[in-house]
C-alpha cells in the first residue's frame, strides 16, 4: 500500500466511523425535522444537499442515515459470515460426505442470484429492517462459504501443514500457529468487500420498498423517496446515492488493497 | 459419444438441482405462519367469506395431505405446469411467456454493451502507464460498485430531464431501450474489465507475444491475436454468473424505468405475496442459470480440451 492510499484510505474511514458514531459533529440538527415552508430548497450553504419535500435538511439525514446503512449492512454481513464460516469449517474438515453434500447445497443456491434470493426470502417474511438484514445476510453466505472453504482446504493441503504433522506437533498446535493467522487476513479483506456489498443490497432492498421503510434517514429509503421527484429536485436522489456508492466503492478498494500487500 | 455422456451427466445434474430448487421452495412456502387459502384470497386483510376459502382450498388442492400436495406439485412442474398466479389468476406460464421477450432483450442486449466497454476499459487500461492504470483501477471499482438504481437515476436525470434526449420511462422504442440496457451493462462492464485486465497484461508480456512480435507482427495484430483470446477466457467463465445477475438486475431497471418484464413481475408477486408466480420466476431464473453454464462449460471445452478432460490446464 503506498504511502498516499494509506492517508487516503485513513480519511476514508475515520469519516464513515465519525459519521456512523458521532453524526451531530458533522451535521448538527435532527434529521427529522420538518419545515414545509423550506421544501424542495436546491443545494445551497444554509442547505448542501438541499431539502426534501417536508423541507427536511437532506445533508443531515445522509450524515445521520450512516448509521442506519452501516448497521444493517454490517449485520448482514456478520450473518452471512457467521453461517459461511461454519459451512467452511464443516466442509474442510468434516468428513467427506458431509462436504459434498454441503457443496451440492451451495451449488443449488449460487443457481439463484443474491438478489433474487433476498426478494424470494422476503416473499416468505414480508417486508422490513430485520427480514432485510436476514435476505442480505442468507443471500451472500453461499458465495462467502466457497471462498472459506477453498481457502481451508488449500491451507490443509500445503506444505506448512504437512510440515507441522511431520514435526509432531498436535492438531491444536497447527489450527492456533498456523490455521488462524493465515485466514485472519483474508477473512478481514472478505468481510470489508462484503460489508460495501451488503449496504448497496440492503438500500435496494429498500429502494424496491421492501427494505427499511421511510421517513428513517437511511440511504436506500430516501432514494426511494427521492424517485418521486426526480425530474425537478435532482439532489433527493443524486446524494444518498453518492453516500451508497462512496462507501461500497471505498469499501472495496479497501479490501482489495488489503489482500494484495498481503500476498 | 463422450460428448453424449458429458451432456447426459449434466443434463442430469441440472435435473436433481431444479428438483432441490423446487422442494426447497414447497417446503417454505408451507412454513409461512397463517392459512394459505387466505394468502391467495389477498391476506388476512381481505375478509374473504368461508365459501370462497373452502374454493380457495379446491382449487390448489390445500385439503389434501402434504405429500399427496408436493406430488401434485412436481408432476405440474414437469409438465410445465408452474401453476395458477393468485393475484391474476392466469397460469403462470402464461404471464411468464408474455414477460418474457422484453427481459430477454433488455438482457442480451446489456450484455453485448457490457462486452464491448469491459474489452475497451481493458485494452486501454492495459496500455496505459502506472497513472493511467490506477485510474482505470478506480473507474472499473466504481462501475462495478454502482448500484442499478442509482445508475438509473443519473442516467435519467443527465439524458432525460437536463439534456432531453431520451425518454426516462420505456416508450418500446429503440431510444426507450438505450438508458434501461446501460443502467444494466455498466456495472456489469466493470465486472468483466477487472478479470480481463489482468490476463491482458499478463498475455500482452508473455513469451508468445514477444515471439509474435520477433516474427514481425504488429501491435494491434498481437493485441487481437493473443491477447484477447486470453483476456476474454476468464470472462467468459462469468458470463453465467452475469446472464443470471442481469435477469436480478432488471427487477431493479424495470422498475426504474416503469418497463414490463420478468423482473418487474417478480417485484409484484414478492410485494403481493403470490408464491406460485414468485415460484415460476425463481425456478425459470435457475433454470437459465444451469442453461448459460452449459454452454459456456461447451464453449469452453471447445477453446481448451484439456480443461474439459479435468486435466485442469
Amino acid at each position: 500500500m503506498s504511502r498516499t492510499a494509506k492517508i487516503l484510505a485513513t480519511l476514508f474511514v475515520g469519516l464513515v466511523v465519525t459519521a456512523a458514531l458521532f453524526p451531530s459533529l458533522l451535521a448538527p440538527g435532527d434529521p427529522l425535522a420538518v419545515k414545509p415552508s423550506e421544501a424542495f430548497q436546491a443545494p445551497s450553504l444554509q442547505y448542501p444537499f438541499g431539502t426534501d419535500e417536508s423541507g427536511r435538511n437532506v445533508y443531515t439525514r445522509v450524515v445521520h442515515g450512516t448509521a442506519d446503512s452501516l448497521t444493517i449492512g454490517l449485520a448482514a454481513t456478520a450473518l452471512g459470515m457467521g453461517i459461511a464460516i461454519l459451512l467452511g469449517v464443516i466442509t474442510a474438515f468434516g468428513p467427506r460426505w458431509i462436504d459434498s453434500v454441503i457443496l451440492r447445497l451451495l451449488e443449488v443456491l449460487y443457481a439463484i442470484p443474491a438478489l433474487l434470493m433476498a426478494l424470494l426470502i422476503i416473499a416468505f417474511t414480508g417486508p422490513g429492517t430485520t427480514p432485510a438484514i436476514i435476505a442480505v445476510g442468507l443471500s451472500t453466505a453461499p458465495g462467502y462459504s466457497r471462498l472459506i472453504r477453498t481457502h481451508l482446504r488449500t491451507l490443509v493441503n500445503s506444505e506448512m501443514f504437512d510440515a507441522a504433522t511431520v514435526l509432531g506437533h498436535s492438531r491444536w498446535h497447527k489450527v492456533r500457529n498456523h490455521l488462524i493467522p493465515n485466514t485472519l487476513s483474508t477473512l478481514l479483506a472478505l468481510i470489508t468487500l462484503g460489508i460495501g456489498q451488503a449496504v448497496i443490497w440492503a438500500s435496494a432492498l429498500s429502494f424496491l420498498g421492501l427494505g427499511t421503510p421511510p421517513p428513517a434517514p437511511e440511504w436506500g429509503a430516501m432514494l426511494a423517496n427521492g424517485r418521486t421527484y426526480l425530474h425537478f429536485a435532482w439532489w433527493l436522489t443524486v446524494f444518498p446515492g453518492a453516500a451508497i456508492v462512496t462507501i461500497a466503492a471505498g469499501a472495496t478498494l479497501l479490501g482489495r488493497t488489503a489482500t494484495r500487500s498481503r500476498t | 459419444m463422450r460428448v453424449v455422456s458429458w451432456l447426459a451427466r449434466r443434463v442430469g445434474a441440472a435435473a436433481i438441482l431444479l428438483w432441490i430448487v423446487a422442494t426447497v421452495i414447497f417446503i417454505a412456502i408451507r412454513m409461512i405462519p397463517g392459512d394459505p387459502a387466505e394468502a391467495i384470497m389477498g391476506g388476512p386483510g381481505s375478509q374473504a367469506s368461508a365459501e370462497a376459502l373452502e374454493a380457495a382450498r379446491e382449487q390448489y388442492h390445500l385439503n389434501e395431505p402434504l405429500l399427496v400436495q408436493y406430488a401434485l406439485y412436481l408432476g405440474q412442474l414437469i409438465t410445465g405446469d408452474l401453476g395458477t398466479s393468485y393475484a391474476q389468476q392466469r397460469p403462470v406460464a402464461q404471464i411468464m411467456a408474455e414477460m418474457l421477450p422484453a427481459t430477454l432483450q433488455l438482457t442480451l442486449i446489456s450484455l453485448v454493451i457490457a462486452w464491448l466497454i469491459a474489452f475497451l476499459m481493458a485494452a486501454v487500461a492495459a496500455r496505459s502507464n502506472r497513472i493511467g492504470q490506477a485510474m482505470g483501477t478506480v473507474i472499473e471499482v466504481v462501475a462495478a460498485a454502482v448500484p442499478h438504481f442509482w445508475l438509473g437515476a443519473m442516467l435519467i436525470i443527465i439524458f432525460s430531464t437536463w439534456l432531453g434526449w431520451l425518454p426516462s420511462v420505456d416508450t418500446g422504442t429503440v431510444q426507450g431501450i438505450i438508458l434501461p440496457a446501460l443502467t444494466l451493462a455498466i456495472p456489469l462492464s466493470g465486472f468483466l474489465a477487472q478479470l480481463m485486465r489482468d490476463s491482458l497484461v499478463t498475455a500482452m508480456s508473455s513469451p508468445f507475444a514477444l515471439a509474435a512480435r520477433a516474427r514481425g507482427a504488429s501491435e494491434g495484430q498481437v493485441f487481437f491475436r493473443h491477447g484477447f483470446r486470453h483476456a476474454a477466457l476468464p470472462a467468459l467463465n462469468l458470463t453465467g454468473w452475469a446472464v443470471a445477475t442481469s435477469i436480478s438486475g432488471a427487477v431493479v431497471v424495470e422498475e426504474v424505468f416503469a418497463r414490463p418484464g420478468l423482473g418487474r413481475s417478480l417485484l409484484g408477486a414478492v410485494l403481493s405475496r403470490d408464491m406460485p408466480m414468485v415460484t415460476g420466476i425463481a425456478l425459470f431464473s435457475a433454470l437459465i442459470y444451469m442453461v448459460v453454464m452449459l454452454i459456456v462449460e461447451a464453449i469452453e471445452a471447445i477453446i481448451n480440451p484439456a480443461a474439459a478432460r479435468g486435466d485442469d490446464a
